[in-house]
């Protein structure tokens, strides 16, 4: 990202972001306090919400929902009418800001296209899911208590056991355990409205029964070399997803790809740190890649509408050394990057990669380019990986994901080079990928021990009587 | 970097990604595989020292920090002679290694005088407490290890980023 793209990012929001994002903060102000007890000037909000799609094909179904609710009918068809309609102001807004992003930096999208339809699968609990959203939304955050929190359980436990739930279960998981961890809520003084809101209105449109429920089908397979850009990875209590970012060179020539790929593994709190790169164990050649900064060689890996290829260990062979750095200089600028399939369209998952060089780190750690100042987001380094803010701080060139959040524009590194002793040293989040490689981290595990061992040891002996 | 950026709490009200759970620090789990701060008390599971098969159910209620100890067939650990037992004591440890004396305390409501140990600071008694849920909450921990992976994309863990490194 040169001086001048970033220049050009950072003139002025898209156009109308403003306005749709002061509706949808509307909405969530309403979600505080619960619909139950909806004072005057919420229940405008929510008039006010329905009032911006007037003439578009849901606005009846939006009006009515508003009025319903207004006037204290809150059914399952209002609320997800209301979900709709905030999904869509946000949609609207991720696709103006990933317009702008694309545009900056040049970066040719492909147009969506949908692939095949999901296989149908068996649905899960959604009634007890949606009866549990519903309540939520009642009640408000602020009257959310143990009682509440806890009729997650069951539902959540149900839904881990349909494989095609699993991004339902993971993210209801992720929810109840924040609301667990914030009780009682009712005397919290800030509370993270906006991104609650974003996790209800998720569950409300995923609880659906018109979302399919099956696995995914791939609309295409590709063979080719992978070169990995870096690993992004999330992580709440129950689960950790380690996703790669990779530029793929098809087979036989032709342009090269922006894909997404990676794993998502189930665990336990407990389980932190460098040991969670324990649990995708099944998967050596990719945490192989990672860790000794190597090329995939993928044959007839089916790559998703999403531009995310469905990881199968089983066709992937590590390759030759391939350096994030040379790789992002050598594709970014061309590599065609996969549209957004319209469900996931939200500000959280624009992610794009990016390689920054030439600044100067100012006093708060943000990168200064000289056309503009970048925020670096150094709290999102993973502590399963070697990458610290210091490291950050002493860089002279990183690989990281472009991302926005509460109005502006941050940096998310992913991988960085620095000065150390006259030569250049090179630190990625997935440098641990096989096991911590620093003696101080190598120490620090050994103290603790090995939960995932434990775990599964005590569970081997309790769990089936 | 954001939460300290003008605003501080309200703009945390505008932000997605920011982080509501703190992170719990690593701890040897061999003793004690299992501590929560849930359902209004400290509860955990404490591994037996003599029976590799058995397993000790010990709970701390927040406020009253009445206390109990029993085996997870509901038999009363028999180390309770109007004081906590070992297992107790172990399990108000690991719980201050996991999550930092000040959480462990403020969720029991109990003073902790600076350097002093926190189940000695509890002014509870014994009252008995059902064991079988706790139990049966740590078997459901235990069965996230049962789970498959999966390669199918879960957009909504954008959500959820991984933070925490030690600087």
């Amino acid at each position: 990202m040169l001086a001048v793209q970033l220049a050009a990012l950072l003139d002025g929001d898209p156009e109308g972001a403003g306005e749709a994002l002061d509706l949808v903060t509307g909405f969530d102000d309403a979600l505080v306090h619960g619909l139950a007890r909806l004072a005057e000037e919420r229940a405008e909000a929510l008039a006010a919400l329905a009032g911006a799609f007037a003439d578009t094909p849901i606005g009846g179904r939006l009006a009515e929902a508003a009025a319903g609710v207004a006037s204290g009918s809150i059914t399952e068809d209002h609320l997800t009418a209301l979900a709709g309609g905030r999904a869509a102001l946000l949609g609207a807004v991720h696709d103006a800001l990933l317009a702008d992003l694309d545009a900056a930096l040049g970066r040719e999208r492909a147009p969506w296209s949908a692939g095949p339809e999901p296989e149908d699968d068996e649905g899960g609990p959604l009634g007890g899911v949606r009866s549990w959203l519903r309540e939520l939304a009642i009640t408000g955050w602020r009257g959310v208590d143990h009682d509440l929190v806890s009729a997650a359980d069951q539902v959540v436990e149900a839904l881990l056991a349909v494989p095609g739930r699993r991004r339902l279960a993971v993210l209801l998981d992720g929810l109840a355990a924040e609301l667990r961890a914030s009780c009682p809520i009712g005397t919290m003084e800030h509370l993270p409205v906006r991104r609650w809101a974003d996790l209800w209105t998720r569950a409300v449109l995923l609880s659906h029964d018109a979302v399919p429920s099956g696995a995914p089908r791939p609309a295409e397979t590709v063979s080719g070399r992978l070169l990995i850009l870096g690993v992004d990875v999330h992580e709440h209590g129950t689960a950790v997803q380690f996703q790669v970012h990779a530029v793929l060179e098809p087979t036989g020539g032709g342009r090269p790809r922006l894909v997404r790929t990676g794993v998502t593994v189930a665990k336990v709190d407990t389980i932190t740190g460098p040991a969670v790169w324990k649990l995708p164990h099944r998967h050596g050649a990719l945490l192989t890649a990672l860790a000794d900064r190597r090329c995939l060689d993928v044959t007839d890996l089916p790559l998703l509408d999403s531009g995310d290829l469905l990881w199968d260990d089983d066709r992937a062979l590590p390759g030759k050394p391939a350096d994030p750095f040379t790789t992002a200089r050598l594709h970014l600028a061309g590599a065609l990057a996969p549209a957004v399939p319209p469900l996931d369209r939200v500000p959280v998952r624009v992610a794009e990669p990016v390689l920054v060089e030439d600044y100067r780190v100012t006093k708060d750690g943000s990168f200064d380019l000289g056309g503009g100042v970048l925020a670096v987001d150094t709290e999102r380094l993973p502590a399963c990986g070697p990458l610290t803010p210091k490291l950050v701080a002493g860089s002279t060139a990183c690989v990281g994901l472009i991302r926005w959040d509460g109005g502006r524009w941050l940096l998310q590194p992913l991988a960085v080079q620095a000065k150390a002793k006259k030569e250049t040293v090179e630190v990625a989040t997935g440098d641990w990928a096989l096991g911590p490689t620093d003696p101080k981290a190598v120490k620090a595990e050994a103290r603790a021990g090995d939960p995932v061992a434990v775990l599964r040891e005590r569970a081997g002996r309790l769990l089936r009587k | 970097m954001i939460e300290r950026s003008p605003g501080g709490g309200a703009v945390r009200e505008h932000l997605s990604r920011v982080r509501v759970v703190p992170p719990v620090q690593p701890r040897k789990l061999a003793k004690v595989p299992f501590v929560e701060l849930a359902d209004g008390r400290l509860q955990g599971v404490v591994s037996s020292g003599s029976d590799i098969s058995r397993v000790y159910v010990s709970s701390i209620a927040a406020g009253t920090h009445a206390y109990n100890c029993s085996t997870n067939n509901n038999r009363p650990c028999g180390g309770l002679y109007g004081a906590p037992c070992k297992h107790l004591r172990a399990l108000a440890a690991e719980a201050v290694l996991q999550y930092g004396p000040g959480r462990v305390a403020r969720y029991l409501r109990a003073d902790v005088p600076e350097g002093a140990d926190l189940i000695d600071c509890l002014d509870g008694a014994h009252e008995p407490a059902p064991a079988a849920m706790v139990f049966s909450r740590f078997l459901r921990h235990l069965a996230y290890l049962e789970v498959p992976d999966t390669g199918v994309p879960i957009p909504e863990l954008h959500w959820f980023p991984a933070s925490g490194t030690v600087a």
